[in-house]
């Protein structure tokens, strides 16, 4: 299982379209999956990310557009020659199989011999830590190890490329922040171009080489996850990727500015007329001491101040309209005292986290 | 040291009560079953041992292995439910799983359609047959006119005729359990099969038809069943060609006034039905073949 005899496939996605009635599920997608890249399809629900694994994995027919594998055009191609690796919601393993059943399916579909099955089912069953497992029945399992069984299921075949709708979904937070390691070393490990989808934007930011956020139809930005964070092409994505407050701001030639006052920023704002400040809550930081130099000032006052235990979050309303919301750590001078609701407080936001991005929803 | 063990006799009345009053709702229905089910059962056996002369004997079971017509009988009603069952099948779960893959609205009222015939009388459905099929009937007057056959074609008062009306009736109860069984799968293990790889012919052998193993075994099982005991259909339909044990407990009752043969027959179809049910759980561990169900 861990000899790897074949090369990962690039996926190269062009200008698919499906519709249901009026509404496009997929509105002229372009993707270009690298080859063993781990690339997260992130986006809210009914946004389409789902129905674009399904056409890569050739279960939905889009009514347009060229998709391939490698230089091998597959569109048209139905989903049992496709010969990729996939792991579903619901698992759906094979309630009537035992575990090795399950594992040895897509072996024996391959004409592979018993013994070689044998060999196989058990090296992948190892390989997500369930080896000896081969005798369960799939009722006598968790939902953690069903979800390895089925990772299992779609690695024993060595497919050059791999599938997973939202593997974790079902799990609780604990065995789902271990598995995002697992799933994250084995791919290391397998090097097989990976299209996961998901819309846990954290599951997102710790697993994926990219991620492609998806809203209506449309990618609306494709970057590394520092990228996406840090310079979100627009308001959605800055939205749907992390907590952020937006704040509106003007443009006078060259110059941003915000309630009047000229703003500091490190990277050149994005151009367009329709521009927003992006705050981040744990950029912005409480200054005890007063406006500082050498960074954005904002007067504001208390509105909410909520203990979260490892920090704190403080609703700020600021002097010229507008909310702010700050995220501290518990230490220092905040480990004794929070600010109380209707403090006059001074926020600071230094240069380089001073973000202004597209304020366009698309 | 004494735990405290507030309210505790009065909590275990509590608990005696509750328990009290479910057996109380239950009491009608168990008092009724055993005036109408466990003492007439148990008064058929009785019956079944008395002799002509009054006295306990064995003739009446005697009789039935001595006497070659009683074989056949026995031949005749294996073989007519055996056929009916594998035709229900044949013809049923096809129609099963087109419904089943059918939208829902469509699907419901795809179901309905078949539990229409339940809404008729039985005598009624029967007789309709043989109408239809008799040898002037509408069946064999429009296939000649179509040109299809030039004679008659003898469809009733015959096998033939007793299966198609056996068929008729009992589909219904090989369809319904089959169609909930095949609901009942989890379409995504179709989409599992194929994606790893099986032709949609594999995938169904493989992964759906397993799957509505419990489904369809319950369905024969039933139809099976009913057919052992069936009266009406092959009475009418067989013409008397086709004799099964029910028909001749009757004639024995109503030509022979001889209660403890048909009591003999009766038990003999008792204990073989219960048998059949006792060694078809015994093969087909249906908890195990699901997964253990849902």
């Amino acid at each position: 299982m861990t000899s790897r005899n074949s090369e990962a496939l690039p996926i190269s996605i062009r200008n698919v379209t499906k519709t249901y009635g009026a509404v496009h599920a997929l509105n002229d997608v372009s993707l270009e999956v690298e080859s063993g890249e781990f690339l997260t399809l992130l986006g809210p629900s009914g946004s389409g990310k789902t129905t674009l694994l399904m056409v890569l994995a050739g279960f939905t027919r889009p009514d347009c557009g060229s998709l391939k594998f490698g230089d091998r055009e597959v569109i048209r191609t139905p989903p049992h020659l496709r010969d990729v690796g996939m792991t579903f919601q619901s698992y759906a393993l094979f309630p009537h199989m035992t575990v090795a059943g399950n594992v040895g399916y897509p072996l024996k579909l391959r004409k592979v011999s018993k013994p070689d099955i044998a060999a196989r089912v058990e090296g992948a069953l190892d390989t997500v830590q369930l080896g000896g497992f081969g005798d369960r029945r799939i009722d006598q399992l968790s939902g953690g190890q069903r979800q390895r069984v089925a990772v299992a299921r779609a690695i024993v075949f060595e497919p050059r490329i791999l599938l997973m709708d939202e593997p974790l979904s079902a799990l609780d937070k604990k065995l789902r922040d271990q598995m995002q390691i697992e799933l994250r070393h084995l791919h290391e490990k397998l090097g097989m171009t990976t299209v996961y989808v998901t819309h846990d934007q954290r599951e997102a930011l710790t697993m994926s080489d990219r991620i492609a956020v998806v809203n209506h139809g449309r990618i609306m930005q494709l970057a590394t996850p520092r990228d996406l964070y840090e310079r979100p092409a627009n308001r959605f994505v800055a939205d749907f990727i992390g907590e952020s407050t937006f704040l509106p701001v003007s443009r006078q030639g060259q110059t941003i500015l915000f309630d009047g006052q000229p703003l500091l920023h490190d990277v050149p704002a994005p151009d367009t007329d329709n521009l927003s400040l992006m705050v981040r809550p744990e950029r912005v930081v409480l200054s005890r001491e007063g406006p500082r130099e050498g960074a954005n000032n904002f007067a504001a006052t208390a509105t909410d101040v909520v203990y979260q235990g490892d920090s704190y979050l403080l609703h700020a309303a600021l002097a010229s309209g507008g909310q702010i919301v700050l995220r501290g750590a518990m230490r220092g001078a905040n480990a004794s005292s929070l600010p109380s609701v209707g403090d006059a407080l001074t926020l600071c936001l230094a240069p380089e986290d001073t973000v202004l991005i597209d304020g366009s929803e698309r | 040291m004494q735990a405290i063990r507030t309210n505790e006799a009065g909590l275990r009345r509590d608990e005696w009560l509750e328990r009290l009053k479910l057996f109380g709702l239950g009491s009608p229905a168990i008092l009724l079953i055993l005036i109408i089910l466990v003492i007439p059962v148990g008064w058929l056996f009785y019956v079944s041992f008395i002799g002509a002369d009054g006295t306990f004997s064995l003739e009446n079971y005697e009789r039935m292995l001595r006497r070659k017509s009683y074989a056949r009988i026995f031949q005749t009603t294996f073989e007519v439910s055996f056929l009916t069952t594998g035709l229900c099948i044949l013809i049923g779960y096809p129609l099963a799983y087109f419904i089943s893959g059918l939208p829902n609205r469509i699907a419901n009222l795809c179901l309905i359609t078949v539990l229409l015939p339940f809404w008729t009388s039985l005598l009624v459905r029967t007789y309709a047959w043989l109408v239809l099929l008799q040898k002037r009937g509408l069946v064999n007057e429009w296939a000649m006119s179509l040109g299809l056959w030039d004679e008659p074609i003898k469809m009733v008062h015959n096998m033939t005729g007793t299966l198609i009306g056996m068929v008729h009736i009992m589909l219904p109860f090989l369809i319904l359990p089959v169609y909930g069984a095949m609901r009942a799968i989890d379409r995504d293990l179709m989409k599992a099969a194929s994606n790893l790889g099986a032709s949609p012919r594999h995938a169904f052998w493989t992964v759906f038809f397993p799957l509505t193993l419990p489904g369809l075994f319950a369905g024969s099982l039933m139809v099976f069943i009913l057919c052992l005991g069936f009266f009406v259909t092959p009475a009418v339909l067989g013409g008397g060609k086709v004799i099964m044990v029910s028909m001749k407990i009757v004639s024995n009752i109503e030509l022979f006034v001889n209660w403890g043969a048909a009591s003999a027959l009766g038990v003999v179809l008792l204990v073989s039905t219960v048998a059949i049910l006792w060694i078809a759980s015994r093969f087909l561990n249906l908890e195990k073949m699901t997964g253990g169900g849902h």
